[in-house]
């Protein structure tokens, strides 16, 4: 034994012997996580979510997160001498007065939406997959407060600056608290503590957005992690991966390896992002003044959908007791979102309710074995984009020479087409994948090889599937749809109600399916293909 | 001396005397008439300058604009009329191209001049000869460089201008395809037209609402960030966060599912 090893045996014992670690790290070092790039969209997330500590401490040390009136004085010619708040003027000081402080504000802002992006793509992958299911449930709900706490920390982040465009921004949140029925004037004179904009905002929502969120984010990731760590990670279907067991490497030292490179890989796409890409030039938007405002003022993405709604709204207002609702902005702004985010919320617990699942699922799905959730995912995403493209109407009507009253009503009537439209085709599209899944196992891959036979006949030349291969592709249960009994023992007709024969509806849409090829049909074949 | 006037008044009686006086007198009148005429002298020939500058003014009207416009620039059903719309209107809209207009879209957009410098000045003449209106800025008005303030500028130019010009003055839309064009290399004197003149949707600025000292600096902002260089790297068009968002998604997550499917790929 080297001398080296000796020491490094001697402090590993020295540890153990007053930790007992060392079993602990066995069981846990030697985890198996499956592989696939999927799986990595949530390390996206949470790598940027480090980034974002790390360059927000940074930019905490100068920032002064003050409504009071300074006056200019810093390097940036064209404001000198223009009054402005001490935020504003700070934020200033950080992009041309602090040495790297510019590439840590664009890296912080970047890595924001690398954040955001990265967590939607990971929620869209945990919902087309059905990684969402018993016993998962527990783990989308926290994904889904993630997502809408993200949402407001990044908009709290970008108001922080209280420059022109961000001031904008909080000017329409507090048009939307105050549509709140009764109490929104109420609570928008509580949170601005007077009129807006006041002095009280920009320092509480920097109360918020450094501590009382970071620290909610901290301890939500850490139960999302536990969780993935306690129930083990969902994996693919394939040869030799049941609902019992997880294959893939272990932790130590490959996901190590993996992990930690991909961590740095994250930093150095962020860095690079900050160091060539212009985001958020607070400088050219100018101070927030309540009386300026600029053409394009457009929120970040993950708002854009939002504004989108509320700029797509009718007018309509209604005076009642001396109270006015806006439903032009209470529905847009509240209560669709709302629908929205509960919706999502509770989709693990209705699907199960639809196809009355109540069993455990570590094996994913193939989403196209699954075309209702599937159309339905692609149904929502579908009315995201389309609100999404009206958040963007005015620039995309001067970069693309079209009317902004055109794109307007595109996606007014386009909200209410598209969605249906999409789940439609969604829905075809998987049936048609599951028949051609069918087709490549009853009969091979068709290879595009032509080849005459003696007698004068061509045929192409059909290459027959691995095993592993037609494993894949047929492993997926097929799940019948819910009987609805007529009448119960007691003679009862129809004892669940409208309840049970909606339920039976639902169901029955969500089974409808191409059936995979069983063995006997794929022994027929066999011998007289032709 | 006594002698000389005795001399001269013995002759006061002669017979040549009186029309030598007049010819004197004619002279001297003729001299004096002569100085003091110098100038209006010049103005005559100015004058008829001038209306040869609006005869021709007059011939390219009718050949280029009147059809639109009308004979007599009274306007038609498709064109306004533009008596009184003064000689900045015409120096804007014929000295950015905008005049005559490619096709009946929205908005008559910039583009090369058709008119050269002279043309575009004959028809303004042509033009403020039918009414008074605004006079065309001359290069010697526009001591912006001189007497402007960037930073007064900014703020005039975000209370005023950025609503439809964007902050950066990129330029944005209006309702029904009509749009605030980018202001990005637009002349100074145009600019400062614009102002006073309020070509298609533009409201007019009048030196009462804005002053022209405050016209300057606005321009002067205009300038500036016309050269200002972008400090935080590529400038996304300047539009705000959509193209951010776009590059997030396209170059940013890219990349990065990118390398992910790479670190993933099944070692062989």
């Amino acid at each position: 034994m080297k001398k080296s090893e000796r020491i490094a045996g001697n402090v590993a014992g020295y540890l153990d012997d007053r930790t007992g670690a060392a079993k602990w790290l066995r069981k846990n070092l030697t985890k198996v996580f499956p592989d696939h790039w999927s799986f990595m969209l949530g390390e996206i997330v949470l790598y940027s979510f480090i980034i974002l500590l790390l360059s927000g401490t940074f930019l905490t040390f100068w920032f002064d997160p003050s409504q009071r009136d300074v006056i200019y004085q810093g390097s940036y010619e064209p404001l000198k001498n223009i009054e402005m708040s001490a935020s504003y003027a700070s934020t200033l000081h950080i992009s041309f007065d602090v040495r790297g402080g510019l590439l840590m504000r664009q890296i912080h802002h970047w890595a924001a939406l690398i954040f955001m992006a990265g967590m939607i793509a990971h929620l869209m992958r945990v919902f087309f997959t059905g990684a969402f299911r018993k016993p998962r449930e527990a783990n989308w709900l926290i994904g889904v407060g993630l997502v809408t706490l993200g949402i407001v920390e990044g908009f709290l982040g970008y108001s922080l600056p209280d420059d022109l465009l961000s001031g904008t921004g909080i000017r329409i949140a507090e048009a939307i608290i105050q549509a709140l029925p009764v109490v929104g004037s109420y609570l928008a004179f509580f949170a601005f503590g007077g009129a807006f904009p006041g002095h009280v905002f920009i320092p509480r929502i920097f109360t918020v957005h450094v501590l009382l969120l970071p620290g909610i984010f901290l301890a939500l990731i850490t139960i999302h992690l536990m969780l993935v760590w306690y129930q083990k990670h969902t994996q693919y279907p394939g040869p030799g991966r049941t609902e019992k067991n997880v294959v893939g490497y272990p932790l130590m030292p490959i996901y190590m390896a993996k992990a930690g490179g991909f961590f740095f890989i994250v930093f150095g796409v962020t860095a690079l992002l900050g160091a060539v890409a212009s985001i958020n030039p607070i400088w050219l938007y100018g101070p927030y003044n309540p009386g300026q405002i600029s053409a394009g003022s457009q929120p970040d993405f993950y708002m854009g959908w939002l504004d989108g709604l509320v700029r797509m709204a009718p007018p309509i207002e209604t005076h009642a007791f001396g109270h006015t609702i806006s439903w032009n902005i209470l529905i847009p702004g509240l209560i669709i979102p709302g629908i929205l985010f509960t919706g999502m919320a509770l989709y693990p617990f209705i699907e199960s309710w639809m196809t009355g699942d109540k069993r455990e699922h570590h094996l994913l799905d193939r989403p196209r074995n699954n075309p209702n959730r599937t159309a339905l995912g692609a149904m929502s995403l579908a009315f995201i984009l389309v609100v999404l493209i009206n958040g963007g109407n005015d620039i995309i009507a001067t970069h693309f020479a079209l009317t902004i009253n055109q794109i307007m009503w595109f996606t007014r009537i386009g909200v209410l087409v598209i969605p249906p439209l999409t789940f439609v085709i969604t829905k075809r599209i998987c049936l048609s994948l599951q028949r051609a899944d069918r087709e490549k196992v009853l009969h091979g891959r068709e290879t595009g090889r032509l080849v005459m036979l003696p007698h004068g006949e061509f045929i192409e030349v059909h290459e027959e599937l691995t095993p592993a291969e037609k494993f894949t592709l047929t492993q997926h249960e097929q799940l019948a749809a819910l009987e609805v009994p007529a009448s119960d023992s007691n003679g009862v007709l129809n004892p669940q109600g409208l309840k049970g024969k909606l339920r039976a509806r639902f169901s029955q849409a969500h089974v409808e399916q191409v059936p995979a090829p069983t063995e006997s049909e794929a022994k027929a074949l066999e011998g007289g293909h032709h | 001396m006594n002698s000389g006037i005795k001399k001269l008044s013995r002759y006061r009686r002669h017979r040549f005397a009186r029309p030598a006086l007049l010819v004197v007198a004619l002279i001297s009148m003729g001299a004096t008439f002569q100085v003091a005429s110098a100038l209006p002298s010049t103005t005559r020939m100015e004058t008829t300058a001038q209306s040869t500058l609006i005869e021709e003014g007059k011939r390219i009207f009718a050949q280029g604009c009147s059809s639109c416009h009308g004979l007599n620039a009274e306007g038609s059903s498709i064109a306004p009329s533009l008596i009184g719309v003064g000689a900045a209107s015409v120096d804007f809209q014929v000295g950015t191209g905008r005049m005559p207009m490619a096709d009946m879209s929205q908005q008559a957009m910039r583009k090369t001049p058709i008119y050269n410098a002279e043309q575009t000045a004959a028809l303004a003449a042509y033009v403020a000869s039918l009414a008074p209106g605004p006079d065309a800025i001359n290069e010697a008005q526009l001591t912006y460089e001189r007497d402007g303030n960037t930073a007064e500028g900014g703020e005039l130019f975000r209370t005023n201008c950025a609503m439809c010009h964007n902050f950066a003055g990129q330029g944005g839309a209006l309702t029904q395809g009509k749009y605030a064009p980018t202001l990005m290399g637009v002349d100074a004197k145009h600019i400062y037209e614009a102002m006073i003149t309020g070509p298609q949707s533009m409201p007019v600025f009048s030196d009462k609402t804005i002053t022209p000292e405050e016209k300057l600096s606005i321009i002067k902002w205009i300038k500036a960030a016309e050269k200002e260089p972008n400090l935080g790297g590529a400038s996304l068009g300047r539009v705000g966060p959509v193209t951010e968002g776009l590059l997030v998604w396209t170059f940013g997550l890219g990349l990065l599912i990118g390398i992910a499917v790479w670190l993933t790929v099944k070692a062989r």
